[in-house]
């Protein structure tokens, strides 16, 4: 069955989200003949329109300054607009924290279905399926929407090959629909400049637990992870000492991970850390306790004291990725 | 201030999860239910607020013969009132069925504020909330880890967005969901215990709510499970030795040249 896809088209100031372009190929192998559109809303955002138009997607652009800052009340309305002129099967967000603000509102304003955090969606008959994990990674389901209903899903970054400029796509501006007042308003945000990438979409995770002993001693994770380009990760136990921030952590109730390569020091392994790690192609463990469950679902796993190891192969990765 | 908080009931987080007979849901055996992790943060939320601005908290819980246990823990560390949703048309919702339930509850309470938590950490769903603010016409942010009244229909909240944060201000009513970071939650003291005892718990079902069956249950469900599996089994892997320059070279050799990860 054809279907109509729409896709929400991310920004933050005037750049794309990357992972849009992964939400747009994968919407563009399960249409099946139908049709791709895309909507996306800010301000001064002309060339985020036609990076989308790139695609060969149709677009549909919302530029104004009511609609620099993501707000629910004023993104769900646009995005309402498009699915009326669209009238989709199904709209996709990145699993993002924009996207998942957004999404189950928007579902709720359509009466549609909603799955959240797919790893995979396709076309089921008049329907869709989709995998997500559940229980923070110790089960993972498949969920169907029923035929004929209309739904709305979030989908994470990484699983996706990203669309390729194909050209040709239509740009259409739109008529802001926002309401005048907003009873939630951005005043303001922080970016923590950093060059490490997005633990969610990390190719590779260099992880700290308590056995680091000290908040101080972090550093030793980011020296390990500089020469990898890798994304910081935590267990819980440092994050509530208060060592690093709370979106470092990595678990059921954390952010659930799966990137190629995660490396853990000083993390024992509890059953919340590992649901929220398992999936991860490859695991090295670093832990002076040959005992520690951790070791139970490494690949590779090096018995021994941290404040050792850790440097020598912050050295060995620096001379190996160079 | 009238605030609503939403209780939902889920697995403890140290629970072993096994797929059941039907290949579809979990096995519940011998699985110990608690408040949902996230939900102990909108809760303390709520009784902060109500500790600086009067007022009554009702805790609202949809599900099992069990939430009653839920409910009543949150009686005993503060709230004033309990709602039970339970009714048989309720059994088999969807994201958006719990939420038009949930959503005519608080309704009827005439909440300036609704706490929830930003996921259930069974589902993984992270729905709920953000839904019954849209059905309930209210503005709500998710995923809140900072807090801080202007004055009593006034706050300013902070949400953690990918590499930094974001700050709002709302004016009430909102609906907010709650994250790690928020507050402490505390614990219940034995005379919180012995009060809640007393304290009003109410069981509703679809009639006193005046929702309409039809629009909730199994039968309305847009989405549903058809199957569960356990995560792939991993298996230790292979423990590499020697002094710790003679492992981190083997290692980074392995890296290179066995998993193909460098
Ligand atoms: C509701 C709930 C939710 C939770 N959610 C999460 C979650 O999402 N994520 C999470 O991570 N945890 C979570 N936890 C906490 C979890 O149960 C563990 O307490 C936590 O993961 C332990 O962190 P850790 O491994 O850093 O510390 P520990 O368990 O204390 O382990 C430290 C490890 O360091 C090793 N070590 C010590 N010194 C050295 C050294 N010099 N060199 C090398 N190794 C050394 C030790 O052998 C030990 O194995 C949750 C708990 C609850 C109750
Ligand atoms: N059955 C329920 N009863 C009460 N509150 C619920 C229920 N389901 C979800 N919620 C609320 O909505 C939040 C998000 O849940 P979910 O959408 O299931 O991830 C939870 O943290 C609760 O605050």
């Amino acid at each position: 069955m054809a279907k109509k896809i729409l896709v929400f088209g991310e920004q933050r100031g005037g750049a794309l989200k990357k992972s849009v372009l992964e939400i747009i190929g994968l919407a563009q192998s399960i249409s099946g003949g139908g049709s791709v559109d895309v909507v996306t809303m800010g301000e001064g955002i002309g060339s985020v329109g036609e990076a989308l138009a790139a695609t060969g997607a149709s677009v549909h652009v919302a530029d104004d300054a009511s609609l620099a800052q993501p707000s629910p009340e004023a993104y769900v309305a646009q995005i309402d607009a498009a699915v009326q002129a669209v009238q989709p099967d199904v709209v996709l967000f990145t699993a993002s924290a924009m996207g998942r603000d957004l999404a189950p509102r928007v579902a709720a304003r359509m009466g549609a279905g909603f799955i959240s955090e797919c790893i995979s969606l396709d076309a089921n008959g008049d329907g869709f399926a989709a995998k997500k994990s559940m229980y923070g990674g110790k089960v993972f389901a498949t969920v169907e929407s029923k035929a004929g209903a209309k739904l709305v899903a979030t989908v994470k970054p990484g699983a996706h090959k990203a669309a390729e400029a194909a050209g040709g796509g239509a740009v259409n501006a739109m008529a802001v629909a926002a309401p005048s007042s907003l009873g939630a308003k951005v005043t303001s945000v922080q970016q923590q400049a950093t060059d490490r990438p997005d633990l969610a979409e990390a190719d590779v995770i260099v992880a700290g637990g308590r056995g680091l002993k000290e908040a101080e001693n972090f550093k030793l994770i980011e020296e390990v992870a500089t020469p990898l380009g890798a994304a910081l990760g935590a267990s819980r136990a440092i994050v509530d000492a208060g060592w690093v921030p709370h979106h470092y952590q990595v678990g059921q109730t954390g952010i659930s991970v799966s990137p190629k390569l995660y490396i853990a020091i000083g993390i024992s392994g509890a059953i919340q850390h590992l649901a929220g790690m398992r999936q991860s192609g490859c695991i090295v463990a670093i832990n002076k306790d040959a005992e520690a469950p951790i070791f139970k679902v490494a690949d590779y796993g090096l018995v021994g004291d941290a404040f050792e190891i850790a440097p020598l192969l912050a050295k060995e990765l620096e001379k190996a990725c160079s | 201030m009238k605030i609503a908080v939403l209780i939902k009931q889920v697995p403890s987080s140290e629970a072993k999860i096994r797929v059941g007979g039907d290949g579809r849901s979990i096995d519940t055996d011998g699985v110990e239910y608690v408040v949902n992790p996230y939900d102990e943060f909108a809760m303390e939320a709520a009784l902060q607020a109500k500790e600086k601005f009067g007022g009554e908290v009702v805790v609202f819980g949809l599900g099992g013969d069990k939430v009653e246990e839920s409910l009543r823990q949150c009686l005993a560390l503060g709230a004033d009132q309990a709602v039970v949703l339970r009714d048989a048309a309720f059994q088999g919702s969807d994201s958006l069925g719990v939420a038009r339930i949930l959503a005519a509850a608080v309704k009827g309470a005439e909440p300036n504020l609704v706490f929830c938590g930003k996921v259930g950490i069974d589902r993984d769903d992270a729905a709920v909330g953000v839904m019954v603010a849209e059905l309930l016409g209210m503005p709500h942010v998710s995923v809140v880890t900072e807090l801080e009244w202007t004055d009593e229909s006034h706050c300013k909240v902070g949400r953690e967005i990918e590499g930094g944060s974001e700050t709002l201000e709302v004016t009430l009513p909102a609906v907010l969901t709650a994250n790690k970071g928020l507050n402490e939650p505390r614990y219940a003291s034995l005379k919180g215990i012995m009060m809640a005892k007393k304290k009003p718990m109410e069981v509703k079902d679809a009639a006193a709510l005046g929702i309409d069956a039809s629009t909730v249950g199994s039968g309305a469900a847009l989405t549903n499970v058809v199957k569960m599996e356990p995560p792939a089994e991993r298996t230790a892997g292979k423990m590499i030795q020697g002094d710790a320059a003679q492992m981190v070279q083997e290692l980074v050799r392995v890296l290179k040249d066995e998993a193909k990860v460098l």
